[in-house]
């Protein structure tokens, strides 16, 4: 008992030491999962019409992806990699339907209004993403931290183009009038078509060329 | 009628692409060439034309509640719908797997050029949520959700095709460096989402 605090002391020294802050920071910005990485677009456009919806599917991906990572890392050894695909969708899907049932449980009206999307957290290619290519070779706490990291670079755009289409195309922000009524008296008109799915197309579109005008390095060659 | 109906609506309407953006990632991933495009959009075809109608039996035949009356009718109050996810990822996982095993053995040649393309499938979001939509929808029979499955089929192949078709002639096009590659397919892809929403309120 004395040597496993022993050991879980001496990693506790290295706990978030400058290599694994970068696990987290990382996913924000040069490694973005969204707009680099581009994995998980599928629900990263198809629930950015509020910014509610998409708070509760970053809760969702944060949970599994953080789990998953954890879970697939501590058998990454006893996986043999022929049926790996399979054994990572199981585990995913059983957290996927702990998240269903949670959200059916508390909060049954974003469980409706997410409908399918929740199921689609299963095929969300970052999850399978991350597990292929961090979780299987590394230990459980770098794990979950990437798994961490990954879902807040997610979360952020999720939040970025919710608050865009929000705010723009029905004038709130989290169900809270922003714009004044006297922009309305003075003839402003919210623009319904941010509502409408191809925006989010577009505004995705905006925040990767915003990003690489800034980021240099992302530039594509061709 | 109701079936074309359908068909139609998959296709133009409801597009897995412009409408419900499932199957995006593999989308962007593959859309650099026409002729892989088309590849990967046959076998979705393929795999999501299947994989829906089995998924159609095995959700009214075992899943639902109730569902199970024909064993026997003690098993009336069984609900086993908290295991949908979990039934149609192992179904098209495995059915993914036994595609490619059944086209390496038989057709050799339709392996060299759709073989590549058939692990990308079991995670593209398409054929999962081909799968939840018609356990949404509840079709009638299982020829609706097969019908289903093929019109989407059909659908995510014409937007793949598509946007590779502009983003072979784009390449010669002088585009603001930061929005090369993947910003422009972005914006290409809204721009042809709005183009389909014209189709909107189609009825045959």
């Amino acid at each position: 008992m004395s040597t496993e605090t022993a050991v879980a002391q001496k990693e506790k020294e290295a706990l978030f030491s400058a290599k694994r802050r970068k696990l987290i920071t990382d996913p924000l910005n040069d490694t973005n999962p969204v707009t680099v990485q581009v994995l998980g677009i599928c629900s990263a456009l198809a629930i950015t019409v509020q910014v509610k919806p998409s708070l509760f599917m970053f809760g969702g991906v944060l949970f599994v992806l953080a789990l998953g990572n954890v879970i697939v890392s501590l058998l990454r050894n006893l996986i043999p990699s022929r049926v790996r695909i399979i054994a990572q969708l199981v585990i995913v899907a059983a957290l996927v339907i702990v998240v269903d049932l949670v959200l059916k449980a508390y909060a049954y009206d974003m469980s409706k209004q997410l409908s399918v999307f929740v199921g689609l957290i299963i095929t969300n290619c970052i999850v399978m993403g991350r597990l292929e290519a961090f979780a299987l070779g590394n230990k459980w706490w770098p794990s979950l931290l990437d798994g961490i990291g990954n879902a807040m670079g997610y979360g952020l755009i999720l939040v970025i183009v919710a608050a865009a289409r929000e705010l723009f195309g029905s004038g709130t922000l989290l169900g809270f009038k922003i714009i004044p009524a006297a922009f309305y008296e003075m003839g402003y008109v919210n623009n319904g078509f941010m509502i409408l799915p191809p925006m989010a197309l577009v505004v995705v579109g905006i925040i990767i060329w915003v990003q690489r005008s800034r980021n240099k390095k992302l530039v594509e060659s061709n | 009628m109701e079936l074309i109906n359908i068909f139609v609506k998959s296709i133009f309407i409801d597009n897995m692409v412009f409408a419900y953006f499932l199957g995006m990632c593999s989308y962007l991933a593959v859309s650099k060439q026409v002729k892989t495009a088309v590849g990967l959009g046959m076998a979705v075809i393929f795999v999501l034309g299947l994989t829906v109608p089995i998924n159609y039996l095995l959700e009214n035949y075992l899943l639902k509640e109730g569902a199970m009356v024909w064993l026997s009718p003690a098993l009336k109050d069984v609900d086993l719908s908290f295991l949908s996810f979990l039934m149609f990822i192992a179904v098209v996982a495995a059915f993914v797997q036994l595609v490619e095993m059944a086209v390496e053995k038989f057709s050799p040649s339709l392996y060299a050029s759709l073989g590549i393309f058939l692990p990308l499938i079991a995670v593209n979001c398409a054929i999962l949520g081909g799968a939840l939509f018609m356990q949404q929808r509840d079709y009638p029979t299982v020829g609706h959700a097969a019908v289903f499955g093929l019109g989407s089929g059909v659908g995510w192949l014409m937007a793949i095709v598509f946007i590779a078709a502009i983003r072979e002639k784009i390449r010669y096009s002088n585009i603001p460096a930061p929005l090369r590659g993947l910003g422009i397919a972005f914006i290409l892809t809204g721009l042809m989402g709005i183009g389909f929403m014209s189709f909107m309120g189609i009825k045959l």
